[in-house]
């Protein structure tokens, strides 16, 4: 019955990739994106990779958006196309 | 059903890579292209993942602690395949070092032209010339 | 250009749904990612390393000639974005204005609730990344997840204090060579062993120094230091990465 739980995920995972790249606002995508990273971690741990989970964890949800918003910070976060 | 179960995550998988494809061709914002790009790699890693997978077995941690030795027989099928685990870790860590010198190219283009959309940093190039 | 790519991405879609099809079953185990090489580290990882965590013992011992040049691209990417955002800029910036309107250099008013919170957090976070990096033999972690919960610990004091008080506290000088030192650390275990007779990066060559230890023992305690290198290298890379970022450069302002 577990599957209908990962169905759902990746579902979740399509939609959210698809609206990190499609928002109008950069300061909207960075938190999608971060969103997005940690449905990927999520998963990997449903997969039994609890290893990359933990990294994927710490690294995409963590420091990567941190980088995202530093750089928007700098950049301007108004647009886009 | 047995023919869905076999293959969906390969379907899932070459959807979410064409997404990640898409945005790093089509968009024009350079900040979308790094993220289109990041999608792309997070695919990558999970069709790696997805792989190593066995049915029935647990997860490649040993069940040892202190005051009690291994178990008592170790058999390959128990454990899923950890070895692109370990491909993929190393791969995660890359890739965020690699995020962090394209979102530096980003700031330094920034800097330089004034605006991070492409077409408008190719048009001051060619006029510049 | 937006339908050429749409074109273009239903076309690589297609030809990898139809090439998905020649794909092993998912969940086989003969698959052939699943035979051969790995079969013989679920079997043999334990009674020759002692170490519980299959991920950990392949990463540290057996693929650890790809864990040290690994290291070494974290340390290439941290000092390559130290590079790019610091040189000077190119003739037609410097006859503009280039700082973003939204992004003046503006001191930010002293948040009491913010501060406290990161006072409270920073301790445990801390100390949950070491306890990260030793329990790595037993439960999922090792030296990356430890080296980026470290790094991340200190992005959170830099973020709800001042970036320049937390540089005051860690300066530039201080974690600059640390990225380098991670990397040397490292190869330096390898280069002693294969000064002590046995080949680069092969544990037992440490038995010569630490006698009385067992060949397994050694293994595992050979693991936890090429892991402490790693959490130094890519802790110091993660806030040198930060602070290079969110400041262009010159460690001014942040987030």
């Amino acid at each position: 019955m577990t599957w209908v739980l990962d169905l759902f995920l990746l579902l979740f995972i399509a939609g959210t990739a698809v609206a990190a790249l499609e928002s109008r606002c950069l300061l909207t995508s960075s938190i999608i994106l971060g969103a997005y990273s940690f449905m990927m971690c999520l998963v990997y741990a449903s997969l039994g990779a609890v290893d990359v989970a933990f990294t994927e964890a710490a690294v995409g949800a963590g420091a990567g958006t941190v980088f995202f918003l530093a750089t928007i910070l700098r950049t301007g976060r108004k647009t886009s196309r | 059903m047995n023919f869905i179960e076999s293959s969906f995550i390969y379907w899932f998988f070459v959807i979410l890579l064409m997404i990640g494809l898409y945005g790093a061709i089509a968009k024009v914002n350079l900040v979308k292209k790094l993220i289109g790009l990041t999608i792309f790699q997070t695919a990558i890693i999970l069709f790696y993942v997805s792989i190593g997978q066995k049915k029935g077995a647990g997860i490649p941690i040993l069940d040892v602690g202190h005051g009690h030795g291994p178990p008592p027989e170790i058999t390959a099928a128990q454990y899923i395949n950890p070895l692109p685990h370990v491909l993929m870790l190393t791969a995660i860590v890359v890739g965020v070092a690699t995020v962090g010198v394209a979102l530096a190219v980003i700031q330094r283009l920034y800097a330089e032209y004034g605006t991070v959309e492409e077409d408008e940093i190719l048009e001051m190039i060619v006029t510049r010339e | 250009m937006k339908r050429f790519a749409l074109l273009f991405t239903f076309l690589v879609g297609g030809l990898l749904l139809w090439g998905s099809t020649d794909f092993p079953d998912w969940n086989d185990p003969e698959s052939p990612a699943s035979t051969y090489v790995s079969n013989l580290y679920i079997t043999q990882a334990y009674e020759k390393t002692h170490v519980p965590n299959l991920v950990s013992a392949i990463l540290a011992d057996y693929r650890n000639y790809d864990t040290m040049f690994e290291t070494t691209v974290v340390f290439t990417a941290g000092t390559a974005i130290f590079l790019i955002l610091r040189l000077p800029l190119g003739p037609l910036a410097r006859r503009r204005n280039t700082e973003h309107p939204e992004a003046e250099p503006q001191t930010l008013p002293r948040d009491p609730i913010l501060e406290m919170a990161c006072r409270v957090l920073f301790p445990p976070t801390h100390l949950f990344g070491l306890y990260v990096l030793t329990h790595g033999h037993y439960s999922p972690g090792g030296g990356f997840q430890a080296g980026v919960i470290l790094g991340a610990s200190f992005i959170l004091l830099a973020i709800a204090f001042d970036l320049r008080a937390t540089l005051s506290r860690l300066p530039e000088g201080l974690f600059k060579p640390l990225t380098a030192l991670g990397v040397a650390f490292y190869v330096g275990i390898g280069v002693v062993c294969l000064l002590l007779g046995k080949n680069f990066l092969d544990y037992e060559g440490l038995r010569a120094i630490f006698s009385g230890i067992s060949p397994q023992m050694i293994r595992s305690h050979g693991i936890l230091l090429v892991e402490c290198g790693v959490t130094v290298t890519v802790s110091a890379v993660i806030f040198a990465i930060y602070t290079n970022l969110v400041s262009r450069g010159n460690h001014r302002e942040g987030l």
